[in-house]
């Protein structure tokens, strides 16, 4: 798994001489404070986050149920010198990830104020509104490098509707990105609009792990720990890309995209050899299905790479690699959070420079068509 | 193996680290209650830069409810993934014999020894009154 890395670097490891321009699919800015929203929030919704904060089903105010690893859950050298929560400052990130790894498009996914997990759906839809704006004025406008997604919540489906078409129509946005942990399983007709409308648009799904929805993060229940916790990211995604499929989605958007970003790659090859199986014997169930589940995940998906698993064999990550489809995988790095993932050195197995290539730029060159 | 000086004792506050660069390498120097400790400034896991480790202590509990704090600043946590390594030896706490990081004898020495040379960094200015941390590459 690891090696003493006990010589100096080599030319192509050294900052900004990767000669590979990478595209990263998980870049995570932060509000300095909620002050920054006020210029894109009625002064009614500013009132209200003043005066209630936010409306979450989780226990304590401005924090979450699990004591994370590091303050803010970031890496430790990622705190801007200007002050700030890591993230927050536009040249810092610039100077630290941006420019010398190279980046040459970087997807922005918000996570400020757990904004789709909202219960009032109205104040969370005035929140994700501030959100898009926020995105273009504070990043992408200042470095166009940064691309914005559309944030909606799910369960207020005519207000989604509403501010889909509203940042359709600026047209700088590049995804439309729903919460994992919705009422329901995203397979549910409820959502079905929003899927309508990605379709129409060209326009990615995109679904970023995390959030507290109304259920426990397991399907067995809330977990204890935070290592815990972290396990029920890949279950969630596995139950809502299941959901997905079944529920027919693909059979109905069949131009629809999905993008799981932050949910690992590990456990897919082992849901979609078991979802064909099923498929096989239970077909009849599920006759709205024309074609074996695999074939719409082969087509319809796309997974981040990080967090990246760590076999201890390198082999074994290369044959993951190969299951899931060098096809489907878009590198991230999560920065600036604790687990980020340094495009040098996170895939620890050998990969041609041709699948290089496809991993870190063309793949999402082609889902986000840059 | 050849000896560098790269800081004068007192430069490096207790706690604190000084990061150098010895023939191509980035070297980081710890000052750990009046030692010092030179270790690549690089994590054999994905290569975060070691001087923002966090410099904790090693922390055991023999059984539920009781906590033994020992060796205080001298465990290093990466600054990302927190792999934890043994400042001393540049030893992974949890696979010692696979996973360390590169780490480089370290002496401290007066100015009056050291004007004896010989020595590569001769374009630091040496008095014979201050002491100075020397790491071996
Ligand atoms: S880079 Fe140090 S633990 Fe990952």
């Amino acid at each position: 798994m690891s090696e003493i890395i006990d010589r100096p670097l080599h030319d192509d490891e050294k900052p900004a001489a990767s000669r590979l321009r990478i595209v990263d699919c998980d870049v995570h800015p932060s509000l300095h404070s909620t002050d920054d929203l006020n210029e894109f929030l009625p002064k009614r919704w500013q009132q209200h986050l003043r005066e209630y904060g936010s409306h979450l089903r989780t226990p304590y105010l401005f924090t979450t149920p699990y004591p994370r690893s590091s303050p803010l859950i970031a890496r430790r050298d990622a705190w801007p010198p200007t002050g700030g929560p890591p993230g927050s400052d536009l040249a810092f990130m610039q100077k630290q990830h941006l420019d010398p790894l190279d980046v040459e498009f970087g997807i922005l996914q918000v996570l400020d104020l757990f904004i789709f997990s909202q219960q009032n759906l109205e104040f969370g839809a005035a929140i994700q509104r501030a959100i898009n704006d926020w995105q273009l004025a504070f990043w992408s406008h200042r470095d166009p490098r940064l691309k914005a997604s559309i944030l909606v919540g799910q369960d207020g489906i005519d207000l989604a509707i509403a501010e889909i078409e509203r940042c359709a129509k600026i047209g700088e946005y590049i995804q439309i990105n729903v919460s994992p942990r919705a009422n329901e399983p995203l397979g549910r007709r409820r959502y079905w609009p929003i899927y309508e409308r990605a379709q129409a648009l060209d326009l990615p799904l995109g679904i970023h792990v995390g959030g507290y929805g109304g259920h426990a993060p397991t399907g067995g229940g809330w977990p204890s720990y935070y290592v815990e916790e972290h396990q029920s990211n890949a279950h969630t995604i596995a139950a809502q890309l299941a959901s997905l499929v079944i529920e027919g989605v693909l059979e109905r958007f069949p131009k629809l995209k999905i993008v799981f970003i932050e949910g690992g790659f590990g456990w897919i090859p082992s849901a979609v050899w078991r979802m064909d199986q099923h498929f096989a014997r239970f077909r009849s169930e599920v006759p709205h299905l024309k074609r074996k589940p695999s074939e719409y995940v082969r087509e319809h998906f796309w997974f981040t790479t990080q967090p990246i698993d760590e076999p201890d064999e390198a082999r074994h990550l290369r044959s993951l690699i190969e299951w899931v489809g060098i096809d489907r995988l878009l590198f991230s790095s999560d920065y600036p959070h604790w687990d980020f993932d340094d495009p040098r050195f996170a895939i620890k197995t050998p990969l041609t420079e041709a699948e290089r290539k496809k991993i870190f730029s063309t793949n999402a060159r082609a889902v986000y068509k840059f | 193996m050849t000896r560098h000086i790269v800081a004068r004792t007192t430069e490096i506050p207790p706690g604190g680290n000084k990061v150098v660069d010895i023939a191509g390498r980035d070297i980081v120097v710890f000052h750990v209650n009046g030692e010092f400790f030179a270790l690549l400034n690089r994590c054999p896991h994905e290569g975060a830069p070691l001087e923002k480790a966090a410099c904790v202590a090693r922390l055991t509990s023999p059984e539920p409810g009781i906590y033994q704090r020992s060796r205080v600043g001298e465990m290093l946590r990466c600054p990302w993934h927190g792999w934890e390594f043994d400042m001393r030896n540049g030893q992974s706490w949890f696979d010692p014999k696979r996973v360390k990081i590169r780490s480089y004898p370290v002496a401290v020495e007066r100015g009056d020894e050291l004007q004896k040379g010989p020595y590569v960094a001769e374009t630091f200015p040496v008095h014979v009154e201050d002491s100075y941390v020397i790491v071996e590459v």
